[in-house]
């Protein structure tokens, strides 16, 4: 291994993984570059938009900002790791019926805030829905039927997957 | 016929077509795509904002061997942007004529390494003046583009507005200001190129437009139309951002990787993106409104005046469609509109939803708020007896031939806002509240599809095959960007055949695959595009009839036996159609006279405004959108564009600041050109009247631009209402509110004392 490079290990969705990896370089570079996770994207790369939210150690992170370092030993959960055997998750499922996903671009990282949210706060007011996703610019939807999707899934008990 | 007919595909909610994939996060934008052997682009860019090169130098501690370097001398064809008019070089030779130009490019194998060299190319310039305002190129000082900085200009007159001047009761004057308005699509600006002898060019990018792109690379490379082939990947996002500027960087791309032997990757990060890319065009306005007693409008001069940036890109058409939409939706027996596109040394100014439309809709629609006040009218009162009914006929002398139901749409909009009451109630409790509540509308059309003959010039063509493994598949080069182009144009396909949604794929947005079907703008999709496969598709059902004899009432398991009955006997299962232009259109492109548009969607938005007088912020409490866009072919489609729509209108309004210094943006991060997120988007009550319109794809006509149209005048009108100030330029912000509000209110202090 290069004196520049780091071995790194974590559990991604669930696998354990390893990377040899310079320790500054981005978490979303990892993940997009090294482990072909390609879900969580890059809007701004300052942490302003979320489109590269993913869950570390059970936190809402901008992949952006945090280098892999830092995720040394982590568990990292991203929007590839919301279905199950091909299950849409019941916010997949929301954001597919109430329209809350039109470009796509923001939903991976939206569905990570949405998920963050419900694990915290199972059954979230209009106010906290807000809050919860104020993190996450979306250009398409105006947020409408984004929040309309977390409120449908919410009522429908989709905080239970947010254990794996 | 099809219009009013009972359908079981088309007006349902069903899910958007590719949504699968993206909720997954398994759909390939251009950044998540690697190509074999893989390089990475970056650009070298001017600093100032016109001059001569002098000298481009190349830092020696660098090892340049390892890069591919492209400059203007390496192309191969012509160097120009190919758009309307070829003033636009794909890359700077000799001179540059804004911030931002690119002049050289480089790829590297390694991203990070390239990114680093753009700052080891120094350009030595000569230093030209520079013309930084609409003013600045109005005085025609300094002429930085053809004889008299003037990209484009419109005449459009009706009547004699000269001579209703002394006839008239009341004369209202007044000026309103935008500002520029970044897309802000989530998905930066990006493509990948591959060049090779035998197969030409090939592009996957994030855009709109697959065939402008082609025409483009056509000129660059000077190839034939077989040797250029461009395929759209899916796109994050676009609002007209992706319009033109792709043609551009897919040249620059397509250079790399002819130059380097490489397949090459050029993705912006979001400061280039935000600095050097297409934003909305500033405008001016000024309005001279003659009235008589009765309130009725007899006459309106209207001056328009955008600022077109550095070379003409969009210019002429985005003032074509400003014009047409500055009288707003009222009869007016004499109008003039006189309009100038003017050239300065700014990043070209481009397409972006509404298409000039909210400039021009901003001020006449704050302006009618003015003269209300003026004459002493309620703000509903003026517009309703001025509306346009059908019958009448607009400023281009176009005959309002579809039924038009603006004072149902105002009726609605008024109840369901509550209006009236609220008014009221705000009235009272603005006296001694600090802050301050008030209602505003504002009431406009928006003209669908390409502006006179637009689309007869662009006769399109789409189409519907059928693949061997039993899908249909709609051939178009209509792109999806987040507005639903999938998902309506295979609902369209699945109602017209008899089939079910899940039969009904698209084809590749594939430029060797799909026939050209114009470009995906003009909020012309729905409507023209969706009519053409309307049409194909019922061809598709009649050639079968008629081949292998299917009957009335198959069904699918019929249908698709019939297909290959009929790929067995004649090779390919396929229709395919051209637009035909409704009957009894007219244009004069000389006069700017006759049928502007072939449709109009028609809409009454209604804002509810807190203006805080301690913080002199102004939120949006409540929204109402309420329209009629012909059919709607899906209901949660529709509904999340005028939600987004309304959402992108508030940010033009209220927060979205463009700051320019020495002509470059200084703002160009989204940490600090700020956009409405979660929390400062209101509620957004969204109503459709349907009405079908008989030539577009089952009754519909656009939608996609009209809920840009109306939320800023809406959002003033309403401020106007709460505080009793009149604010005409957007955006908006709290120093805004401050600067004005506070100066009136120590004068009203100092009056007191």
């Amino acid at each position: 291994m290069s004196a520049d490079f780091t071995a790194i290990d974590f559990i991604v969705n669930g696998e354990k993984r390893s990377v040899e990896v310079p320790p500054m370089k981005r978490l979303l570079d990892v993940l997009r570059e090294d482990l072909r996770l390609t879900g969580a994207k890059e809007g701004c790369g300052e942490g302003e938009c979320g489109s590269c939210s993913v869950r570390l150690n059970g936190e809402l992170v901008n992949s952006c900002l945090v280098p892999v370092l830092h995720a040394q030993g982590a568990w990292i959960q991203t929007v590839e790791g919301l279905a199950l055997d091909g299950e849409l998750h019941p916010l997949q499922h929301a954001f597919l019926h109430c329209g809350g996903a039109q470009c796509g671009i923001c939903t991976p990282g939206m569905l990570m805030a949405a998920t963050h949210l419900l694990a915290k706060n199972p059954h979230p007011s209009m106010a906290e829905i807000r809050e919860g996703l104020a993190g996450n610019l979306c250009r398409c939807t105006g947020f409408t039927r984004i929040f309309e999707s977390v409120a449908s899934a919410a009522a429908q008990g989709g905080e239970g997957a947010h254990a794996r | 016929m099809s219009t009013h007919a009972k359908t079981r595909i088309v007006g349902v909610p069903l899910p958007r077509k590719e949504g699968v994939d993206k909720l997954l996060g398994r759909a390939r934008y251009v950044d998540d795509i690697e190509r074999e052997g893989m390089w990475f682009g970056a650009t070298v860019r001017s600093t100032i904002p016109r001059g001569f090169i002098r000298e481009i130098r190349f830092d020696r501690r660098i090892d340049w061997s390892e890069f591919a370097v492209v400059t203007a001398a390496d192309i191969p064809g012509h160097n120009h942007i190919h758009l309307i008019f070829a003033d636009q070089p794909c890359l700077a030779d000799g001179q540059v004529n804004h911030c931002d130009e690119a002049i050289v490019l480089l790829a590297h194998r390694d991203k990070c390494r390239v990114r680093e060299a753009v700052s080891a190319v120094q350009i030595e310039y000569e230093p030209l003046p520079a013309v930084l305002s609409i003013e600045e190129s109005e005085r025609q000082d300094v002429i930085v583009w053809g004889a008299d900085n003037v990209l484009k200009s419109f005449l459009l007159e009706k009547g004699d507005v000269d001579a209703a001047w002394t006839s008239a009761a009341h004369i209202v004057e007044g000026e309103y200001r935008t500002g520029a308005q970044e897309h802000l699509y989530i998905e930066n600006n990006g493509v990948i190129a591959e060049f090779n002898e035998r197969d030409g060019v090939t592009v996957w990018g994030s855009l709109q437009c697959p065939y402008y792109v082609h025409k483009t690379l056509l000129a660059v490379f000077d190839l034939s139309e077989d040797k250029v082939r461009v395929i759209q990947t899916e796109t994050g996002g676009a609002f007209g951002g992706k319009e033109d500027y792709p043609s551009t960087l897919a040249s620059h791309a397509a250079l790399l990787a002819m130059k380097s032997g490489h397949a090459v990757k050029m993705v912006y990060d979001r400061m280039e993106d935000l600095a050097a890319t297409t934003k909305r065009h500033p405008s001016r306005v000024r309005h001279k409104t003659a009235l008589d007693a009765h309130g009725k409008l007899l006459a309106m001069d209207i001056e328009i005046a955008t600022d077109g940036g550095a070379y003409s890109t969009l210019s002429s058409t985005v003032l074509s469609r400003a014009t047409l939409h500055s009288p707003g939706p009222y009869v007016c027996p004499n109008v003039r509109v006189r309009s100038h596109a003017w050239a300065t040394n700014l990043v070209p100014y481009g397409a972006f939803r509404g298409f000039g439309a909210p400039q021009t809709i901003f001020a006449v629609e704050r302006h009618m708020d003015e003269i209300a006040a003026a004459i002493g009218l309620e703000p509903v009162e003026l517009r309703r007896r001025n509306f346009l009914h059908d019958g009448d006929r607009t400023a281009t002398e176009q005959v309002m031939r579809e039924p038009v139901i603006l004072d149902k749409l105002l009726d609605r909009a008024l109840k369901e806002s509550g209006y009236h009451a609220k008014r009221a109630k705000f009235a009272k409790e603005n006296r001694t509240s600090p802050v301050k509540r008030g209602m505003g509308i504002a009431a406009f059309y928006h003209g669908a599809g390409f502006t006179g003959s637009g689309e007869r010039n662009l006769n399109s063509m789409a189409g519907v095959d059928v693949t061997a493994e039993g899908k249909v598949r709609v051939l178009v080069s209509s792109t999806e960007f987040g507005q639903g182009t999938n998902t309506v144009l295979t609902q369209v396909a699945a109602e017209a055949i008899g089939l079910e949604y899940d039969d009904v794929i698209m084809a590749p947005p594939d430029t060797s695959i799909v026939p050209n079907s114009g470009p995906t703008v003009a909020s012309r999709t729905s409507m023209v595009v969706g009519k053409l496969i309307e049409r194909a598709s019922l061809q598709l059902v009649a050639m079968l009839r008629e081949s292998v004899g299917l009957d009335e009432g198959f069904t699918r398991d019929e249908f698709f036996a019939a297909c290959e009955r009929h790929r067995t006997a004649k090779g390919e299962v396929r229709a395919h159609c051209r637009y035909e232009a409704p009957p009894n259109i007219f244009w004069d492109d000389q006069k700017y006279r006759g049928e502007a548009y072939p449709a109009y969607a028609w809409s009454v938005h209604v804002a509810q405004v807190a203006v805080d007088t301690v913080t002199y912020s102004a939120d949006v409490e409540d929204f109402w959108a309420v329209q009629e866009a012909g059919r709607v072919l899906n209901p949660v489609l529709a509904g999340g564009q005028v939600e987004g729509g309304v959402a992108q209108g508030i940010g033009y309004a209220l927060y979205e600041k463009v700051v320019l210094q020495g002509g470059r943006m200084a703002n160009n991060q989204m940490t600090n050109y700020i956009m409405p997120t979660a929390e400062d988007v209101p509620p957004i009550h969204v109503y459709f009247e349907e009405i079908p319109f008989s030539h577009g794809g089952y009754g519909a006509k656009g939608i996609g631009e009209l809920p840009h149209d109306g939320p800023a005048p809406a959002i003033l009108n309403a401020i106007r209402d709460a505080t009793g100030v009149s604010f005409t330029s957007i955006p908006l912000l709290p120093e805004d509110l401050f600067e004005k509000l506070a100066t009136l209110e120590n004068a009203t202090e100092a009056a007191a004392v």
